[in-house]
């Protein structure tokens, strides 16, 4: 099933500078990887494209020392290499960002920076002031204005990202590896994250790119890969291609619409928030939520959005301000009374927040619902597993199976598991943070369809995110914030790409954008 | 889930290897009277460990266990002396109930206070054991002293086993369908698994623990009564350090002790192979000293097999990402 011929398709004079060939990987029951291959050129970059499951984290991790493939080989320069710890590869020069990063909460930003690595005194003691000055000099290149004094767990999912960057930085690498980096991250970040690509690729770094956003593999990409279900399904120039054919190339069909947008009726009100206010996060937020309406919250990574919906469901508490549902104030102070009132919320940061990755899929799915499965605390078996099956079959989950552990499935399909489980309460109004991240694009229009149809049954939803195509496709009325404050509530005709991001930075309106 | 499952198998298969090993020697041992006997001898442990694997599944430890069955099993006996008429279905219910209060002090002090669970129950397991030397001022309570339906009930047969093995077959029964089919056994394994998530489902962490413990102390409550009355004797040093054992069975039983993972019938043979290495060793001549190695051992290489197995989890991998950059 090649569409195109794999060979180094223009100028066979220049040689890949790491090269996989004929790569299998397996994993018990599944072959994540069968025989494929792959090209990074020096001062190029490659997109990895495929679907959740594809295979791509897989090769990240073979790539890099953490995985040992079962059969083919990897060449750097031409040469036949092995990796058989991460050290070597980082030795060789291919450092990555992966897909989960993994950070010391206990630690400051440079010492997780140069934790492996910290440069020395005379001593041979960690030169702390070096460290420091470097991991400063890191981040202030990625225009990340990070402290780099301060412990990680004081940062937000977002930072913690951007010091993963300067970590893979901080190696004098060859190859750049990033699994899906803009995930976490909103536009301006992620606009300083493309200029951090350019300026790699100047230095002549062959970069591996992973991500589901198409717009942004053509803005970045110079060459493509396309992996379907573990196989090697065709590669080229990026100039040579249109998104469709990649799209079709990875899902094997054409993509229906992606945001399905379905008229619905808006009733009553449901939710009224009222005056919300943190001593340190956000401040005086005032809403209302109808039946059967989408609200978007939009805003810069920091603008208080994922602090202001936790404190909404219980995790923490404001110091001011009433929430009313049906018109009668309720006091929020756990999960568990949010759960009760109807109001569920799917955290951002699903790794850490979401799943149980040492659990089923099925039980992870049920743990919110249980009392629908169970009589008097004994689970039923067989309810449960239908309910399982329902809400993972609608959101395209591919597992081998509902027993599968979470553990063992791609980061796209963990996600997809974690929406099912809040689905599955059948909430009246669902908080989603950032719904389709690092979800790929088929499964994204199925994630859409369904938060439309939900909306349709009188399901209220508010979406935080930060694609705005996906903002401006699917709310009915948009909140933005800014620095932890409401910039401004849009709706119809207000609503563009560029009030969007004028509210969201801050600048006054010049004369009334487009 | 396929992982822990052939850990069973193999655990299942040593058992059956010591088992062969000392039959060719000492036939004798594998006969069907004698297993029965080793089975009841092991029962004690295998009760504890079910309390005990509840408990570092929610990513605590009880290390009181030995010391609450002491107490408990003290307060029964001078119940019976007190009260020798007393029907043994009472004098049940109270080592129940007091294990479980024993248990709920410990989990409380967890719960509310946040204190890490190494911490509160090494502080009760002295301060439980001091407890018994304040009632009893070090005196025993001895065979003569307690009425003989309270040390015979443990002892007696039903369809060829001491009552003893059967409650320890019950006890498993009831464990395997709490943890396999209640809300409770869910989310014990979730706040194990993963804390934060579980409290983003809206499960009470901190309750969970509670409840772990709470049946921790119950089993060891009921395991107090059972044991002073089996050896007709009760004293301040009663099971002492026999805590080890029960955190042993469950790691060797392929509990991780980072918590979220283990199953009851893992844990059951983890206690089985630990029961048998103790009563075959010195049988076939080989010395105390052997038994503590042959123990050890065990114990090594089931954590290394946890870590093995663990590492095609997804969780590990991702720690071994860390040297990656
Ligand atoms: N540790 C593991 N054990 C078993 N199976 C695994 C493991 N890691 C990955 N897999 C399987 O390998 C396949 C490829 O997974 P991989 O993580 O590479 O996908 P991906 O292309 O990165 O997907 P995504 O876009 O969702 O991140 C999947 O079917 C997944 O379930
Ligand atoms: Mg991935």
């Amino acid at each position: 099933m090649t569409y195109q011929a794999s060979e180094q398709s223009s100028d066979p004079a220049i040689t890949p500078v790491l090269s996989l060939d004929n790569i299998t990987k397996i994993f018990p029951g599944v072959k994540a990887l069968d025989g494929v291959e792959l090209h990074l050129f020096a001062g190029e970059v490659t997109a990895l494209i495929g679907e959740n499951g594809a295979g791509k984290s897989t090769v990240v991790k073979t790539l890099t020392g953490i995985y040992q493939p079962d059969g083919g080989r990897i060449m750097l320069d031409g040469q036949p290499v092995q990796f058989p710890t991460p050290q070597n590869a980082a030795d060789a020069g291919v450092t990555a960002i992966h897909q989960e990063t993994v950070l010391f909460d206990e630690l400051t930003v440079a010492e997780n920076v140069y934790i492996g690595h910290a440069p020395k005194n005379r001593f041979g003691l960690i030169d702390t002031k070096a460290m420091h000055a470097k991991t400063t000099e890191i981040l202030n290149s990625i225009g990340a204005p990070i402290d780099a004094g301060v412990k990680l767990k004081d940062l937000g999912i977002a930072s913690r990202h951007l010091v993963a960057i300067a970590r893979a930085l901080s190696v004098e690498a060859r190859v750049v590896i990033m699994d899906e980096p803009t995930a976490a991250l909103s536009q301006t970040e992620i606009e300083e994250l493309y200029e951090l690509v350019d300026t790699l690729k100047a230095q002549g770094k062959a970069i591996l790119f992973i991500s589901h956003k198409f717009d942004e593999i053509f803005r970045i990409a110079d060459r493509y890969t396309v992996f379907r279900d573990g196989q090697f399904v065709g590669a080229g120039k990026m100039s040579d291609v249109k998104e469709a054919e990649l799209v079709q190339m990875m899902v094997g069909r054409a993509v229906d619409q992606l945001f399905p947008k379905r008229h619905a009726e808006v009733g009553d009100e449901v939710l009224k928030v009222v005056g919300y206010s943190h001593p340190t996060e956000f401040e005086d937020i005032n809403f209302t939520l109808r039946r059967g309406e989408i609200l978007g919250f939009y805003g810069l990574v920091g603008a208080g959005r994922s602090e202001f919906m936790q404190s909404l469901i219980g995790i923490t508490r404001p110091s001011k301000g009433a929430v009313r549902i049906d018109d009668k104030v309720r006091v929020i102070r756990s999960p568990a009374d949010a759960i009760k009132a109807g109001i569920v919320y799917v955290p951002e940061d699903r790794g850490k927040q979401g799943a149980i990755l040492d659990m089923p899929i099925f039980q992870n799915v049920t743990l919110p619902s249980l009392h629908k499965t169970s009589r008097d605390g004994f689970i039923r078996l067989a309810e449960e597993f239908a309910l399982a099956r329902e809400y993972t079959e609608r959101l395209d989950l591919r597992a081998a199976s509902l027993d599968t552990n979470v553990g063992a499935l791609s980061g796209g399909n963990q996600q997809k598991v974690v929406i099912a489980k809040w689905l599955a309460t059948q909430p009246r109004v669902i908080i989603l943070d950032e719904p389709t991240k690092g979800i790929d694009i088929g499964s994204k229009a199925a994630v859409h369809d369904f938060m439309s149809e939900l909306a349709a049954q009188g399901l209220s939803v508010i979406m935080v995110s930060s694609e705005i195509p996906e903002i401006l496709g699917m709310s009915d009325r948009v909140i933005v914030m800014r620095e932890g404050r409401m910039a401004v509530e849009l709706q119809g005709d207000d609503l563009s790409p560029e009030t969007l991001v004028r509210h969201a930075v801050g600048i006054q309106a010049q004369g009334d954008a487009a | 889930m396929s992982h822990l499952k052939s850990r069973e198998a193999i655990l299942f298969g040593a058992i059956l290897c010591l088992l062969f090993v000392v039959a060719t020697r000492f036939p004798a041992f594998v006969a069907p009277g004698n297993l029965v006997a080793v089975f009841t001898d092991t029962s004690p442990l295998m009760i504890l460990a079910m309390g005990q694997m509840a408990v570092i599944l929610t990513r605590c430890i009880d290390l009181s266990v030995a010391a609450n069955l002491a107490l408990t099993g003290m307060v029964c006996a001078m119940i019976n002396v007190a009260a020798p008429d007393l029907p043994v279905a009472v004098i049940l219910a109270v080592s129940l109930a007091m294990g479980a209060m024993l248990g709920a002090i410990n989990g409380i002090l967890v719960w509310k206070l946040s204190i890490p669970p190494i911490v509160v129950t090494l502080g009760t397991m002295t301060i439980f054991r001091g407890i018994i030397f304040l009632l009893t001022e070090g005196k025993w309570i001895n065979a003569h002293e307690m009425s003989p339906q309270f040390t015979g009930f443990p002892r007696a047969d039903v369809l060829g086993m001491p009552v003893l093995g059967w409650i320890a077959v019950l006890v498993s029964i009831v464990m395997l369908v709490v943890m396999a089919r209640t809300t409770l056994g869910r989310s014990i394994y979730a706040v194990g698994g993963n804390p934060h998530a579980a409290v983003y489902t809206g499960i009470d962490v901190g309750k969970t623990q509670f409840a772990a413990f709470v049946i921790s102390g119950m089993l060891a409550g009921l395991t107090g009564y059972l044991w002073v009355a089996r050896y007709s004797v009760a004293y301040v040093d009663i099971a002492g350090g026999f805590e080890l054992d029960v955190v042993a069975a469950c790691v060797i039983g392929g509990v991780s002790i980072a918590g979220g993972a283990g199953t009851v019938v893992g844990t059951l043979l983890g206690a089985l192979f630990l029961g048998v290495v103790k009563n075959a060793l010195p049988v076939v001549d080989i010395s105390p000293f052997w038994q503590l190695a042959i123990s050890g051992a065990a114990i090594i290489i089931a954590v290394a097999f946890n870590a093995q197995s663990g590492r095609s989890k997804g969780r590990v991998i991702l720690k071994s990402a860390e040297h990656a950059q």
